[in-house]
């Protein structure tokens, strides 16, 4: 069952309009997470405008996105996969228990040279 | 000549030879960096979905204080710099995260975009002047370089206005400036694989990767970047093979200020 709420927050809060799309693909040939979407970023674009919002939600693709904001500037009609998907993946992380990370990942994989800006950056994506 | 300068947290940790080669070396131009008040880190990434404001505040804070002390802010980190640039135009452009971060502030008088933001490359080239530098040059670098410019100062190019997002030249121009030869591939304006490093390694390092093998095929020596995050990322899977430097660090250099 398609939450109306959930899926009109997500259109907004993602500032494009999916329905503009042609599906030329152009943003998932451009991917370099591709082999690692198993939505892809065109489909994101897609399911949106068709209120998927199940397999969104469910979607691995939200963690291996790196917004690098490479399919927004190919997009030859303007709109904005990599907004899209940060749309969806803001919504799981803010469900309770959803978060990509956990500060217990941390310790692990700190080591000498690891800059500061990754760790804020993956908390800032990944927790909410 | 003085300018605003947001440092960011990790040129104060893990990178302070991007800052300190920085600021050495826009001293020996005539420039004199200085750190704004009370600065707070800009959170790393641009919270892209509308509704995030309180991730936003902080950039506008800087931005704020600019305004007020001479109008221009320089930045030099690429994070940095793509957050603030992005949440500027946000403020200039986006109605309601103007009004809520306005109200949330509440300054003596709303803050609209008005500040420049001015990233150190752009500095060097708009206000000094790469034939300028090029003049200061003491040491030429006499290497061949590939400049890396990544994802942050690039994209997306409407709000960053930084350069040709798929065919760039500023930090080709900049390494001419400075003796080096400067060398295109393919994979400079890729991604390094970013904070997915935390979540996907093996997906980042495959990325990383990329960018090294593609330099390497190019007979590159030297791969210099402005972002201590694409630095980590490539310098942990070049092996040495490939040197990775900061853009500061090769112009120190040549200038012969580093010591
Ligand atoms: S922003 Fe994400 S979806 Fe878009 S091209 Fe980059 S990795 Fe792919
Ligand atoms: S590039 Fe733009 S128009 Fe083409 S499929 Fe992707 S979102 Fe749709």
């Amino acid at each position: 069952m398609v939450n109306k709420n959930e899926l009109e927050n997500i259109n907004r809060i993602s500032g494009t309009d999916v329905k503009k799309c042609m599906k030329c693909g152009k943003c998932s040939g451009r991917c370099p997470a591709f082999t690692e979407m198993d939505i892809k970023p065109h489909q994101f674009v897609s399911y949106l405008a068709q209120g998927k919002l199940d397999k969104l939600l469910n979607s691995k693709a939200i963690w291996n996105c790196l917004s690098c904001m490479a399919c927004v500037e190919r997009c030859p009609r303007g709109v904005a996969p990599a907004n899209v998907i940060e749309a969806v993946r803001d919504t799981v992380a803010r469900m309770q228990g959803k978060d990509g990370i956990s500060a217990n990942d941390i310790p692990p994989i700190v080591e000498e040279l690891l800059p500061q800006q990754l760790l804020v950056s993956a908390f800032r994506k990944y927790k909410k | 000549m003085k300018i605003n300068y947001f440092p960011g947290c990790t040129l104060k940790t893990q990178a302070v030879e991007l800052d300190k080669y920085a600021r050495a070396s826009a001293k020996a131009l005539g420039v004199e960096m200085e750190e704004i008040k009370d600065w707070q880190c800009c959170g790393g990434v641009y919270p892209i979905a509308k509704d995030e404001i309180a991730t936003k505040l902080s950039a506008v804070r800087a931005l704020d204080y600019a305004k007020h002390n001479g109008g221009m802010l320089l930045t030099l980190c690429s994070a940095c710099h793509n957050v603030i640039k992005r949440v500027n135009d946000d403020m200039a452009n986006d109605k309601e995260i103007n009004s809520k971060a306005n109200n949330y502030m509440k300054l003596d008088e709303p803050y609209n975009g008005e500040t420049k933001v001015i990233h150190y490359i752009e500095m060097l080239r708009d206000m000094v002047g790469f034939d300028k530098i090029k003049q200061a040059v003491k040491n030429p670098l006499n290497k061949k370089v590939g400049a890396y410019y990544g994802c942050l100062l690039l994209r997306p190019s409407s709000v960053m206005a930084f350069d040709n997002p798929e065919n760039p030249k500023v930090l080709e121009d900049f390494i001419s400036a400075i003796g080096g030869t400067p060398i295109k591939y393919p994979f400079r304006n890729e991604c390094c694989g970013a904070y997915v490093k935390i979540k996907n390694p093996d997906l980042a390092e495959q990325k990383s990767k990329n960018v090294i093998k593609n330099a390497k095929s190019f007979g590159i020596e030297v791969i210099v970047t402005a972002c201590p995050l694409c630095y980590y990322n490539l310098k942990k899977v070049a092996n040495g093979e490939i040197e990775v430097k900061y853009i500061t660090e090769v112009l120190a250099e040549a200038l012969g200020v580093k010591e």
